[in-house]
């Protein structure tokens, strides 16, 4: 009787020739295209399908954006959710652990966990003021770390007690595998939703860079493309890249143009407790107000202006669309090399002509931590919602002395007038 | 066979080939015994040897924790950082050995700069909070401290860049298990080891009582599965027992109460550690918190006909040490089977040779790390609140308008709460 492990745990140690590849499932082009391009030869064919997703998928994506935050979080953890189910799926495939009954149970256990513990996180910021309101919720706010690491702890003593003896290599596998799914997808999309609250700009901005970058440099490429650019993935091109680089900085340019003029992409996304929905309503900050910058004097012959109205948030937008074009693509060749390691040609089939949702998502997800430290670093300080939310948590005596401080505060920089005594 | 003449042509090293057959153990280092010990130890049996030989390190690894303890927190600071990275070494280098990629040269480079950016990262959060002052001071601290997160993120995107442009066609599926195995291993040695660091700053207390508490329960649970073992515990450690984990638990919960009293009378051990700017050193000195002032208790009913007291007086930080000790009795040990199953998967049976007769450093922490967070989380929830000089500081630097709006709440709160009336407020 031979030991799984040692039929599949040599896996590892193979050079990748001798790993046969994974089937991909099946095709799920609908009927209707099928039918419609039947004419078309199969490169034209694919070219077409390729290009009505695309445009279905960016039409889909503005109708979402019309519908508001709240279905664009949804969407979101929809996306979270399918990525992390495709990359478990590869697992197991490439594992062929299908009969670890237990861990598919674990893995989306362990997804509940830790989205619980950043929805927590996200949650008591930003609605602090509902949450003071129920008590309940004010319950699971204060103790949200113990009760996280709790149901974590549940998990990974469940993990200890279903190892067994001749599987363990495998359990650990997948352990490790899930756990660094878990650690890519879950805190990306949670960073994407905290962008999100800073103001759909910071989301919208990021994302439709990538998109353009992807969509400029397979045009590049596809018409100007000659000398290839990294031996990972052998359809892209120097030509392509750079080209869609210059692209991509214009459209950020131009995009952060259009959207900075309108509220509801420029504020963030708040709570209100009255109409128990989000509002993005408030004056705008500086960085979307149109200020006058004088040209350097080599742009001033080109353009034949002095000075130019912008907004800051346009300069902002070139170092987003700058990481866009040359720092997010190595997202893309982690991917490529990433399905080479493991011999497939996509993540899954769910968008015909496309691949996976993660084949679609994998130059975002550097892109997402990166919005994010940029708004910490240069743009945002602490969170007002955090603070407050702080400061209703302490010692009510803590808190006297605090609004006592603040009180004294606010009147010498004369942001309150002290009352007048009657 | 075909597969290896296949094999033979795409060039693959020797070594590849002879993994696919070996299934034996991997060879653990030579054997790092003293030659004083094993002189003395040599004329008794095998089995008393080793007994010895495991007493008389559990003795000197006790010891130097008592030296270091008293040396102070820097130095516990250190320490801590060179146990993590033993560790993050002891497990890299198990990779390697499983993996036999010793010939990606640029791994090792690798796993050590993104153990590096990971620390940098976490320190420089750690640091900013206590040194705040010190930090202001500095003109390149306090620009480093600001933009920290973007410095850590670039420092770890290079890491991530040089990874992708150092992909090789044969070695793509090893290179991606490497660089798997060692985030892995840093979300599991960084993260426990910087969550000490913090319990550490919240006082000494909260760093020893909870190691010698998962230290106790060990030897404990050894001594009583020595003496009276007889039920295995689980499959996975057969030398366990449940008279050893009971046994284990008790005494792991008295010792707590125990230590937790004689700590809880010196203030060294139970004040935050704090950075004093004049001194320019690290200072435990304060007014000790309620946890750690003797209060009289009523013992329950069941108790009192048992002993004969009324009521009791305690620190209320002994109650704490209950949940503390009880967590490291029973859920510490997952921790400890955990590394169990490890060892079994990888076929090895010491994580290293560091400590004779112990194994490796990880070792002697794999029942440490959940208790480390633990410890963390449990000061979170249930003993301190935010630190309200750092609100009042986070404050100020938001807009004007926020703070107002803040300011409000919190005065219509004060006000529902009674600590204010609208008629003070008129003042």
């Amino acid at each position: 009787e031979t030991d799984i492990d040692d039929r599949y745990g040599d896996l590892d140690s193979r050079i990748d020739s001798d790993i046969p590849e994974i089937p991909p499932s099946s095709d799920r082009t609908p009927e209707i295209l099928k039918k419609a391009l039947s004419g078309l030869s199969s490169r034209w064919k694919n070219w077409w399908i390729r290009g009505i997703l695309t445009l279905t998928m960016i039409s889909l994506f503005f109708l979402i954006i019309y519908m508001g935050s709240f279905m664009l979080m949804l969407l979101v953890l929809g996306i979270q959710v399918k990525c992390f189910h495709e990359i478990i799926t590869i697992g197991y495939r490439v594992y062929h652990s299908y009969d670890l009954p237990w861990f598919r149970t674990l893995s989306w256990y362990f997804l509940l966990c830790v989205n619980y513990f950043f929805y927590g996180e996200t949650v008591a910021d930003y609605f602090a003021t509902f949450v003071q309101r129920e008590e309940q919720l004010q319950f699971l706010i204060r103790y949200h770390r113990f009760i996280s690491f709790a149901l974590y702890l549940a998990g990974f003593c469940m993990f200890v007690l279903s190892l067994v003896k001749k599987h363990c290599r495998l359990q650990f596998y997948m352990f490790a595998w899930t756990h660094v799914t878990l650690l890519i997808i879950v805190t990306q999309s949670h960073l994407v939703i905290q962008s999100l609250f800073e103001g759909m700009i910071w989301f919208l901005l990021p994302i439709s860079s990538v998109i353009c970058n992807d969509i400029t440099a397979y045009l590049f490429g596809f018409f100007f493309g000659r000398t290839p650019l990294i031996k990972l993935s052998p359809k892209k091109t120097w030509e392509g890249f750079i080209g869609g680089f210059f692209s991509t900085v214009v459209f950020g340019f131009i995009a952060a143009y259009v959207l900075s003029k309108y509220q509801y992409f420029v504020c963030p996304v708040e709570y209100r407790s009255d109409v128990n929905s989000f509002v993005t309503e408030c004056e705008p900050s500086e960085l979307f107000q149109l200020q006058n910058y004088s040209l350097p004097p080599f742009l001033k012959a080109v353009l034949r202006q002095e000075r130019v109205s912008l907004y800051p948030f346009q300069i902002h937008s070139i170092a987003l669309s700058t990481f866009a074009s040359l720092i997010g693509p190595f997202g893309g060749f982690f991917a490529s090399g990433f399905k080479r390691a493991f011999k497939i040609k996509d993540f899954a089939n769910t968008i015909p002509g496309h691949g996976g949702i993660m084949d679609r998502f994998d130059c975002q997800y550097l892109m997402a931590t990166f919005v994010h430290v940029y708004i910490a670093s240069f743009i945002r300080g602490p969170n007002p919602s955090k603070v407050l939310q702080q400061l209703l948590v302490l010692q009510p005596e803590h808190q006297l002395n605090i609004y006592k401080t603040l009180k004294i505060h606010l009147i010498e920089k004369g942001i309150l007038q002290p009352a007048l005594k009657v | 066979m075909e597969s290896e003449s296949e094999a033979k042509v795409d060039g693959e090293t020797a070594s590849d080939s002879e993994s696919r057959t070996e299934s034996a153990p991997l060879p653990v280092s030579a054997d790092d015994t003293p030659e004083v010990l094993n002189r003395a130890l040599s004329n008794l049996s095998s089995r008393w040897k080793n007994w010895w030989v495991r007493g008389i390190l559990t003795m000197a690894m006790i010891a130097f924790f008592f030296i270091i303890i008293y040396l102070g927190p820097m130095v516990l600071m250190i320490i801590v950082m060179c146990v993590q990275i033993k560790c993050f070494h002891e497990i890299i280098t198990i990779g390697y050995n499983v993996y036999h990629s010793y010939d990606l040269p640029w791994f090792r480079t690798l796993s050590w700069y993104f153990l590096l950016c990971v620390n940098y990262f976490f320190y420089g959060e750690t640091v900013t909070d206590y040194f705040f002052t010190l930090v202001q001071r500095e003109e390149p601290l306090r620009i480093l401290s600001k933009y920290h997160r973007f410095i850590s993120f670039t420092l770890y995107l290079i890491g991530f860049c040089m990874f992708v442009l150092s992909l090789v066609k044969k070695h793509y599926r090893l290179q991606f298990y490497m660089f798997g195995w060692t985030h892995v291993t840093l979300l599991i040695v960084v993260t426990q080891s910087h969550l000490v660091i913090h319990n550490l700053f919240e006082g000494m207390i909260w760093f020893i009582v909870p190691i010698s508490c998962v230290i106790c329960n060990d030897i404990m649970a050894y001594m009583f599965g020595f003496f009276f073992g007889r039920t295995p515990l689980i499959k996975l450690s057969p030398k366990k027992t449940w008279e050893g984990f009971i046994g284990g638990f008790f005494a792991t919960v008295v010792f707590g109460l125990l230590l937790s009293y004689v700590m809880s009378g010196y203030r060294c051990f139970v004040c935050p550690v704090e950075y004093n700017n004049d001194t320019n050193s690290f200072t435990v000195d304060c007014e000790p918190s309620d946890l750690f002032r003797l209060q009289e208790y009523n013992i329950p009913g069941v108790i009192q006909s048992v002993i004969g007291w009324k009521t009791v007086r305690m620190y209320p930080f002994q109650i704490h040490s209950i949940a503390l000790s009880t967590f490291a009795s029973l859920i510490g040990p997952f921790g400890g089977f955990f590394a169990s199953g490890f060892k079994r998967a990888f076929k090895i049976k010491d994580f290293a040779n560091t400590i004779p007769g112990h194994g490796g450093i990880m070792d002697r922490f794999d029942c440490q790390y959940l208790m480390a967070t633990f410890v963390n989380v449990y000061i979170a929830s249930f003993i301190r609140g935010p630190n309200p000089s750092k609100l009042i500081q986070q404050f100020l630097t938001l807009r004007p308008d926020q703070q107002l709006h803040i300011f409000n709440t919190l005065q219509s709160h004060l006000i529902d709460k009674g600590m204010l009336t609208s008629a003070t407020e008129d003042e």
